[in-house]
């Protein structure tokens, strides 16, 4: 039995979900999710950390509402309006990258398309398809597209996998900075805890699989004004908080 | 250019082959030419290959929309596709001829029971083809089209066709082909016009001229169709492969 609905007033994001099970190709029941519980306010930033293949992505594909079959409930902020990158960029191929956005969101103008392009530094291959752009600026056009529809929430999924350091690092630096100045409630989910504290106002560290949500932290804000000690710090906490929850006996995991 | 010479090359042969046999048997490209303008001229030509090509039209469009509306209902539903798999199975393996004789059998000789066997014909092809397209479509971007809430309409022009549209191109090709030939065959047993009908009295008649007269310019008309609108409308629709081939060419 699932829920997921469009919260009214209270533009956050409520996850309560009791199980999420896949079969496996003998049959067996394998459980993904069991008892996972995140509230994130509005205009915040949460962050997802957990191991690979844990159940992030099955996470985001739930609050998503690309799968719905789970038990439990998802509250949507209000209007429910939602933009994703998926880890792959998921771009049409045989589409410009204007056009990759356009498509996606039809109410938008082409100057506000424009600035979008230009503010994620696009606009000179606006005309470009992409299988003749590398990763990083095919992540960019992903994002852009998220953003072009004015997200009520804005899920991003492994944003900076499978980049080379300089490319993350630009990247990470051009999301924090869209996330803060928009205000836009944004689910992240990585396997990189130094990622997450760069991007997320709220961490929520995840166990292994049947994944929930072992310890929650809070990141100081400004996040792009964190001194490398006061990170430093923030991720030694998280690393405790982890030990700690998975020292303690089964009921107490929330 | 070497498309010329060989056509030039083929011509050749075909005059050598008529100075050393029967020209009754086979005449010669001059005479069959000149057939071809005296039925040219006389309006005969015109008219018969305007009926055939009409046919073709109305058979091969029917066929492919028929075709590609249940190869595509077929590829994406596996209930759909267990029942009716057997169906296909039994009317691609029907013989073109069994189908022309029950149509006309039932439906009189008739245009209707014409254009129909023709695309009864073709339909099996469309839909096999059209089937392996719709299995094929990326999940990947099904999911994207989701989370943007794509309308029906922008996810059908969007997403579905450009995926769909290397196997449309492949059902075309070998679609025009099939019904090209099916035509002639419909024609020759139960029309009173057209390019069928004609050949069949050549043949009747025994008179190769006449019977070339119509073959030459009826594979001329099947070439024209190729070159003018099947292959350009590919290039059209793979317009983006190529683009990035030559960018990156540049780069």
């Amino acid at each position: 039995m699932n829920d997921t609905s469009r919260a009214g007033g209270a533009a956050s994001l409520d996850v309560s979900i009791a199980s999420k099970d896949y079969h496996s190709a003998s049959g067996r029941p394998l459980r993904a999710l069991e008892d996972l519980r995140l509230t994130l306010p509005a205009g915040k930033a949460g962050a997802v950390v957990g191991p690979s293949g844990c159940g992030k992505t099955t996470l985001l594909r739930l609050i998503a509402g690309l799968d719905k079959d789970f038990v439990g409930t998802i509250a949507l902020p209000e209007h429910g309006r939602l933009g994703m990158a998926f880890q792959e960029p998921r771009l049409l191929p045989w589409r410009s990258v204007s056009d990759n956005i356009r498509i996606a969101a039809p109410h938008v103008s082409e100057a506000e398309i424009a600035a979008l392009l230009d503010e994620l530094g696009l606009a000179e291959h606006a005309t470009h398809f992409p299988r003749e752009l590398s990763l990083g600026l095919a992540r960019r056009v992903a994002l852009a597209r998220a953003l072009a529809v004015k997200p009520d929430l804005l899920l991003l999924d492994e944003p900076l996998v499978s980049l080379d350091a300089a490319l993350a690092r630009d990247l990470r630096e051009m999301i924090a900075r869209l996330i803060d100045e928009r205000r836009i409630t944004t689910l992240i989910v990585t396997h990189d805890l130094r990622e997450a504290i760069a991007l997320g106002d709220k961490l929520f560290l995840l166990s292994a699989r049947p994944a929930h949500v072992l310890a929650t932290l809070d990141v100081p804000t400004p996040r792009r004004h964190l001194e490398k000690e006061a990170a430093e710090i923030i991720e030694a906490r998280a690393r405790e908080a982890l030990a700690k929850a998975r020292a303690e006996p089964p009921q107490s995991k929330q | 250019m070497i498309r010329l010479v060989s056509l030039a090359a083929l011509l050749l042969l075909w005059q050598i082959g008529a100075w050393l046999s029967d020209p009754h048997r086979l005449p010669g490209p001059v005479a069959v030419f000149e057939k071809i303008y005296e039925e040219a001229l006389s309006g005969a030509l015109f008219s018969n290959l305007a009926i055939t090509l009409a046919r073709v039209v109305a058979a091969f469009a029917l066929a492919m929309s028929f075709g590609a509306a249940i190869g595509y209902f077929m590829g994406r539903n596996k209930l759909a596709d267990r029942l009716l798999d057997p169906w296909l199975v039994a009317l691609l393996n029907l013989p073109a001829l069994v189908v022309i004789v029950l149509a006309y059998v039932w439906a009189g000789l008739t245009e209707v029971a014409a254009i129909g066997a023709v695309a009864l014909n073709k339909l099996p092809n469309a839909i096999v083809v059209v089937r392996e397209g719709a299995r094929a479509l990326d999940p990947h971007l099904e999911d994207m089209a989701w989370v943007f809430r794509f309308s029906p309409a922008a996810r059908l022009k969007h997403l579905v066709l450009p995926q769909l549209a290397p196997y449309l191109a492949a059902a075309t090709r070998s679609g025009l082909s099939l019904v090209w030939k099916i035509v002639l065959v419909v024609e020759l047993l139960g029309r009173s016009n057209g390019v069928g009908f004609e050949i069949n009295m050549a043949f009747q008649l025994f008179d190769m001229k006449l019977l070339l007269a119509y073959a030459l310019p009826f594979v001329a008309l099947m070439l024209g169709v190729e070159t003018f609108l099947v292959q350009p409308l590919e290039r059209h629709v793979s317009r983006w492969r190529r683009g990035v081939s030559r960018r990156l060419d540049r780069i």
